[in-house]
């Protein structure tokens, strides 16, 4: 039921912004998330904006399978 | 980056990790003589774990025990009914998540009231339904609020637009369930051996990280907040193995994209505004004290319960077994009626209805046929 998605954020008026989620566009709320900027990512639940994606840190997460992947070939 | 996420390198890393994941529970049977066995809290990874096959991928090597994670699996029988028999007033309009329509209550469905007229509607948001109460002016708008700490914010947010805009006319039935307390009674109860836990991200990146601490400190196991992508999962699986092995209990945040330490302070700070601790009963469980939240005294004119009463009699016995199957005592094909008498066409208890129940998720994609 909590299915997060991620969405873009196209548009900030308010408490509430316009987001993009896969191609289609949609208001979420941002009560939550008040310091979020145009063009992040945000987990969106239930028509509210719960979490704003660290880029970095997913970069981050995909460089450390990265290197185990590399490390299982080497090995 | 959203595209990185979804390149075609992460099948051959996911081939990696899974293979990573099988080594390591292999040195798990070896150390320990039996198989690992973690508890996958929250419904969306139980839906997500059978669509990616890595449940069926790691058949005889982890076991992954679905636990009491979706809102509407755990919503108990008096409630249900207690949410369906709402619909019986004149110039009400029920709204609902759509998960909702279709769990038999002891007489019917949400959906069978529907059709016989009844003014019941699924809405995306609780927020629609302080809209559809502003459009009403004359009909009473009530909101059927189930969820965990992920939506019960949502909730909240919807409460502070009603009380913004001066809406009379809408109010919520609350039935929410927080993850804490559940897990602390299933290791008390101690009938289901863990390893350890897959920690919901969803639930997480309203709490934190450090909510969870508890279940090292208290209970010595380790527990990993994971996504939901097949990546993000068999990381987490993997860092499980390595602290079970290892025997190290640590909560570890697999998840920092999206979860922070401390978790969501607006959430929590608008979720404790309204609501407060309550004693909650869960199906096949029973009621455990403080394990959900309500409205506060002062927001009594927004609480459906105390705006209107129902009736409810004495709930429907079946031989569903969902309550089993929400404390992980047994898999879905155990119970008598799997598959048979009862299927996602024709479901008997919520685990069936729900779409991230572990009966549905079971019959979709772990059925041999
Ligand atoms: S994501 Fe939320 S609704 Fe879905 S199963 Fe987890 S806790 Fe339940
Ligand atoms: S298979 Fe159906 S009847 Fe059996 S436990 Fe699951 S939902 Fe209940």
């Amino acid at each position: 039921m909590c299915v997060g998605v991620p969405a873009k954020v196209l548009r900030i008026d308010g408490f509430s912004a316009l987001v993009d989620v896969m191609g289609s566009q949609m208001n979420v709320g941002i009560i939550f998330v008040p310091e979020v900027k145009i063009g992040d990512y945000v987990i969106v639940h239930a028509g509210q904006a719960m979490s704003i994606i660290d880029e970095q840190y997913a970069k981050e997460s995909l460089e450390e399978w990265r290197k185990l992947v590399d490390a299982r070939r080497d090995g | 980056m959203l595209d990185v996420m979804d390149s075609p390198t992460h099948s051959a890393l996911s081939r990696t990790l899974l293979q990573e994941v099988r080594m390591l529970a292999s040195q798990f049977q070896q150390t320990f003589g039996r198989v690992p066995s973690f508890m996958e809290v929250c419904g969306s990874h139980t839906m997500a774990l059978a669509r990616t096959g890595i449940k069926k991928a790691l058949e005889g090597y982890v076991r992954l025990i679905s636990g009491p994670g979706c809102p509407v699996c755990v919503t108990d029988q008096v409630t249900i009914d207690a949410m369906i028999s709402l619909t019986n007033g004149s110039d009400r309009i029920i709204c609902t998540f759509g998960d909702m329509m279709r769990v038999p209550g002891s007489y019917g469905t949400l959906m069978q009231a529907k059709t016989e007229g009844k003014d019941v509607r699924v809405v995306y948001s609780p927020v629609d339904a302080v809209r559809i109460a502003e459009q009403h002016p004359h009909q009473e708008v009530i909101f059927l609020g189930i969820g965990f700490e992920t939506t019960i914010p949502i909730l909240a947010a919807a409460v502070k637009e009603a009380e913004e805009k001066q809406i009379h006319n809408f109010s919520m039935w609350m039935s929410t369930k927080l993850v804490e307390p559940i897990l602390r009674r299933l290791l008390h109860d101690g009938e289901v051996l863990l390893d350890g836990f897959l920690l919901p991200g969803h639930v997480s990146m309203v709490m934190g990280r450090e909510h969870f601490e508890f279940l090292a400190t208290e209970y010595g196991l380790p527990a990993v907040i994971s996504g939901f992508e097949a990546l993000h999962m068999l990381s987490a699986i993997r860092h499980l193995l390595m602290s079970a092995l290892k025997q190290r209990a640590i909560v570890l945040n697999d998840y920092k994209s999206v979860v922070a330490e401390q978790g969501n302070k607006q959430a929590k700070y608008w979720m404790n505004h309204y609501f407060t601790l309550c004693d909650e009963a869960w199906r096949g469980i029973g009621v455990i004290s403080q394990s959900g939240m309500d409205f506060k005294k002062e927001y009594d004119r927004f609480n459906a319960k105390i705006k209107f009463s129902v009736s409810t009699s004495e709930p429907r016995r079946t031989k569903c077994r969902c309550g089993e199957v929400i404390r992980g005592l047994i898999d879905p094909p155990q119970c008598a009626l799997f598959g048979k008498a009862c299927t996602p066409i024709n479901p008997i208890g919520p685990c069936m209805v729900s779409s991230e129940g572990s009966c549905a998720a079971y019959y979709q994609y772990m059925r041999e046929e």
